[in-house]
């Protein structure tokens, strides 16, 4: 097993689409390094992206944030701004396992493992985060919804591999919010998970919505039934009423060790009733 | 107090201090060694070929190509082992080690390799080729005992149990007195319900480990992580066919136990695999491997029927109690029926119990092993009767307490016993009056241990400076080298830093029982106390030999030799140091020792506390408060003792809200991992509260009770009937995990 560690993307996306065997991504490591020890993957290249330049910043953008693929979720949950503009994502992000995961894993990497069961991929679908891929025919900018493919798969094609995340500039009255249900505390996987990201007139009526399940089928949903019974509304008692039964419907689970399909049908409902009064209320004089 | 009491009234220096344990800084440094520490020259790596299946006759198992390839070193089946091994239980345990002609569940060993590597050692498993013919598989206890139900032995039930039951059916038991149904025609209110629990893992930190060596003269070492090498040595020697005193067993540091190191599953596997290799082998576990073929405890199913009064008092008990211990007979099915009512004075009681066999791991001690499903079911049904006759659930325990000189429902006559005061002080407690907001709800809940003593050896040394070593033969899992150095110091009046205890190897002491039972600080501590107590009565004699006068003219105390009585002759105390410094000139080297099967090691009561809010939105379970009360006898050391009262809950909560072995239709264990066997972590818990009651065993010299087991029984009904009543339905099936509570929510 070779391990390599270039320092520019040309470099990787050369030594990834020409070593032989099977090439794997290593940034933080917390899915892979576990995964090899269980002898699931076989990987005869490990790719180190952290010294990739850029790769382990937060940059302003076009008014909103670069988040390079590197960056590790103790690195956004200090970041204030970014904090302060969409906390939702940070909040899904900083979920993930414990502190000492969260000195290593990032969100790109939280994504390309495709468990459905991520907590940032939802989070980032809410908030209408762009994906930067890097490969052999050049640079190109897909949404985050279109990066996983089923459980453990991505779209990413040989060669190919998430530079940075881009999380657009926050529009006036706008907020998100994640929550996820496990049996425990923390150090645990969603059961079902759901993110709502809301933007408001000056009148405090929705006018945008997105609302992301996880957990709930093979990949993150993106619930428009559930995003429409909110917009024109003013986020109130009709409104999530209808919030929960269309999530509900958009919930596609299967039972297994961590929760049956009504469990997780119903609970999604739940969810995204608590995340959108956290959203409104994150919004801020919308309320 | 008796008459018959050993225990002296008496003023205590050291006993009831909290020094520093002696194993703390070893253990924070890291240089405390595990048994995945220990190494040898040349030695091999060890791994353990596993089942796939539930249930399948093992038609062959070709090794060749394994054997051939670079690096292997040995390779071991059955086969390698004697045929026959005449202790039926020993023969089990080496069957759950290296399957004979069936593998019985999902993990069963079926071949092992010892190469210079774990790379070549994984490849060589996979060259190993086992011929399987699947059989069909059960691993619920209701429906093993179906008569149609897959058989995994034949003809091994005993003579207990009545023709036409199920092959799976090992033994019943029944215990109980007086006359039930008259018991139940005198009660206001009879309640009859179902209950079940699942299978949960001990959940030690440290995986199974152990190195071995087996020389070519036939003599071995063993170094292992264990709470028993006697044990081990003894079990491994009747599995090998050796001698127990060619075989030589050191017991590592260990990194939790709770029952479930008090039997072998590496040992005699690395044994055999060093004996044909010629070449130290060490097998260290991973969690899956913990996980699949280690000892889990049963599931449970229990029917219970109690008759009440309409003032509380119990009229007649009734519980049918079904356990699966997986593929072997041995549940604690036999335990769980004799401590299931034992907290409660009863006229009437009855209990049956029956021991089945599943396509699981062999189940394991754990913790008060049956005691605490036991407990659920009777505690929950006891709860739910005093809220329908309106009564206080603490006022309905205190009211049928057991007391002394209580005929207990398992047969023996109660001496001194502590529950009515843990019932007393909870009642007076704070918690108890604390009020509850909505969606919150508070259970009580007692249980009982029996505690056990037993084989026990313990050699005291005076060195000639006048510091003390102790030497034990019990690995120590809870505090027990600073129990015995503090109760040695507390005898010979001298410092507790003067003493250090160790663990000795099989060599060294004679036969010591497994650290179980809540035996160590009851056992080795009486044993340790009667050591010092020979090493005294020696100083003494040596300080009569000094001042010529005669033995009987010298007493001992604080510290120091001194003459009886002013008829002795006027001269100044000697001290241990003393003493010591100058014993090669009195007649040599001074030692105490103890060797003795310890007796009258005093039951154990405990009543737990507890406050739970459930979100009924998800039925997610918060822990809000947790008071255990808890009589230890004497508590040597109050912060050990409160630690095995707030482990012991911690873990019964586990038990209660998420712990559970889960198996899909394939027969094969679900969440083997820490992830989805979901043990609770620091952050769903409250500061477990603790109050120690200290009601003297009259069978220990300082009123030592055995703490470590009772802390788990109460706890799976105290929580379930704190959700109970915060989600006003009675919860009956545990782990109460978030979807089946809210199942029963949503269908109330």
């Amino acid at each position: 097993m070779h391990y390599v560690s270039p320092t520019t993307t040309d470099e990787a996306v050369r030594i990834l689409s020409s070593a032989p065997g099977a090439c794997r991504i290593v940034a933080g490591g917390t899915d892979l390094l576990v995964q090899m020890r269980s002898g699931m993957p076989e990987a005869d290249t490990l790719l180190d992206i952290k010294r990739i330049g850029g790769l382990r910043e937060i940059a302003r953008d076009d008014g909103g944030w670069r988040i390079g693929a590197a960056v590790s979720g103790a690195e956004l949950g200090e970041h204030a701004e970014l904090v302060g503009e969409w906390p939702g994502v940070v909040e899904a992000v900083n979920l993930i396992g414990s502190t000492q995961i969260q000195g290593r894993a990032t969100m790109a990497g939280n994504l390309c493992n495709a468990s459905p069961a991520a907590d940032s991929v939802p989070a980032l679908v809410a908030a209408n985060a762009v994906v930067r891929v890097v490969g052999p025919e050049g640079v190109r900018d897909v949404p985050v919804l279109d990066i996983p493919a089923g459980p453990g798969k991505t779209t990413l094609k040989r060669g190919e591999f998430v530079s940075s995340i881009y999380l657009p500039a926050k529009t006036g009255q706008s907020g998100d919010a994640y929550l996820r249900f496990i049996p425990r505390t923390e150090m645990d996987i969603a059961v079902v998970g759901c993110a709502v990201w809301l933007a408001f007139d000056a009148a405090g009526t929705c006018t945008e919505a997105r609302v992301a399940l996880g957990a709930v089928g093979p990949k993150v949903i993106l619930a428009e039934e559930a995003a429409r019974a909110l917009v024109g509304t003013r986020i109130d008692e009709p409104a999530l009423d209808a919030l929960v039964a269309a999530c509900s419907a958009a919930a596609r689970p299967i039972a297994d060790k961590r929760g049956t399909v009504a469990f997780r049908t119903h609970v999604a409902g739940v969810l995204a009733r608590r995340a959108a009064l956290i959203a409104k209320n994150r919004a801020g004089g919308a309320a | 107090m008796a008459l018959d009491s050993k225990t002296e009234a008496r003023k205590f220096k050291i006993v009831g201090t909290r020094p520093l344990r002696p194993d703390g800084i070893d253990k924070v440094t890291g240089r405390a060694r595990f048994g995945a520490d220990m190494s040898a020259p040349g030695m091999l790596v060890g791994l353990i070929l596993r089942s796939p299946h539930p249930h399948a006759r093992i038609r062959s198992i070709d090794t060749t190509r394994a054997e051939s390839m670079e690096g292997v070193h040995a390779v071991v089946t059955r086969a390698d082992f004697p045929a026959f091994v005449e202790d039926e239980a020993l023969a089990d345990v080496l069957d759950n080690c290296m399957a004979g002609e069936k593998a019985l569940y999902d993990g069963h060993a079926v071949a092992a390799v010892a190469a210079t590597s774990g790379a070549v050692a994984r490849a060589a498993l996979k060259l190993i080729e086992v011929e399987y013919e699947l059989l069909a598989h059960v691993t619920d206890v209701d429906e093993a005992m179906r008569p149609d139900a897959p058989a995994l032995h034949e003809d091994r039930a005993d003579e207990t149990v009545p023709a036409g039951m199920s092959d799976n059916v090992m033994a019943r038991h029944e215990f109980g007195h007086g006359d039930i149904d008259a018991g139940f025609a005198k009660a206001d209110r009879v309640l009859e319900r179902g209950y079940r629990t699942e299978a949960t893992h001990q959940g030690y930190i440290e995986p199974h480990a152990c190195l071995a060596t087996f020389g070519s003269d036939g003599q071995a070492d063993l170094w292992c992580c264990t709470q028993g090498h006697y044990m081990v040595r003894n079990t491994c020697a009747a599995i090998l066919g050796m001698e127990q005193g060619r075989l030589r067993v050191t017991a590592s540091e260990i990194g939790g136990g709770f029952g479930g190191k008090t039997t072998v599953f590496l040992e005699p596997v690395a044994l055999m695999l060093s004996k044909k290799a010629g070449r130290p082998v060490k097998m260290v576990m991973g969690r899956a491997e913990v996980f699949r073929a280690t000892g889990p405890t049963a599931s449970s199913s229990i029917d219970v029927r109690i008759g009440m009064a309409k003032d509380g008092r119990i009229t007649a008990g009734f519980a049918e109690l079904r356990y699966q211990g997986g593929a072997y007979p041995g549940s604690p099915v036999d335990m769980g029926s004799m401590s299931a009512f034992a907290p409660y004075d009863l006229e009437h009681v009855k209990t049956v119990g029956w021991d089945v066999v599943t396509n699981r791991p062999k189940q394991a001690a754990y913790r008060a092993p049956g005691a605490p499903m036991a407990a659920f079911a009777v505690e929950s049904a006891i709860d739910e009767l005093a809220r329908e006759l309106g009564l206080d659930p603490l006022e309905v325990r205190l009211k049928n307490a057991a007391r002394e000189g209580t005929r207990a429902s398992y047969g023996p006559t109660f001496p001194a016993i502590g529950l009515e005061a843990t019932l007393r002080k909870a009642k007076d407690h704070p918690h108890w009056s604390a009020p509850l907001g909505p969606n919150q709800g508070r259970g009580v809940a007692c249980g009982f241990w029996f505690n056990f003593g037993g084989d026990t050896c313990v050699s005291l040394n005076i060195t000639p400076d006048g510091t003390v070593t102790v030497s034990e033969g019990n690995p120590d899992i809870g505090g027990s080298r600073a129990s015995m150095s503090m109760m040695a110091a507390e005898e010979l009046g001298i410092p507790y830093e003067k003493v250090r205890t160790i663990i000795a190897d099989t060599g060294a002491l004679g036969q010591n029982d497994v650290t179980d039972g809540s035996r160590v600080t009851f056992a080795v501590g009486l044993a340790t106390i009667e050591a010092a107590r020979a090493a005294k009565r020696e100083m003494c004699k040596r300080a009569a030999r000094i001042w010529e006068i005669e033995e009987d003219a010298v007493v001992w105390e604080d510290g120091a030799a001194r003459p009886a009585g002013p008829n002795a002759g006027k001269h100044p105390p000697m001290s241990l140091a003393e003493i010591a410094a100058v014993a090669t000139n009195t007649g040599g080297p001074i030692a105490g020792h103890c060797e003795v099967n310890a007796e009258g090691a005093g039951v154990s009561f405990a009543t737990h506390m507890v406050d739970t809010e459930v979100d009924p939105e998800t039925g997610a379970v918060k822990i809000l408060r947790y008071t255990v009360f808890q009589d230890a006898g004497k508590a040597v050391h109050p912060a050990y003792v409160e630690g095995q009262f707030q482990g012991g809950a911690v873990q019964g909560i586990g038990w209660a809200l998420n712990e559970e072995y889960i198996y899909g239709e394939d027969g094969r264990l679900q969440n083997a991992g820490f992830l989805d066997y979901r043990i609770p972590v620091a952050s769903d818990l409250p500061m477990i509260d603790t109050v120690i009651l200290e009601i003297p065993n009259p069978g220990h010299p300082y009123g030592v009770r055995g703490v470590g087991e009772t802390s788990i029984v109460p706890p799976l009904a105290a929580v379930a009937n704190a959700v109970s009543h915060a989600a006003g339905v009675r919860l009956t099936h545990l782990p109460i995990s978030p979807p089946r509570l809210l199942a029963a929510i949503g269908a109330k």
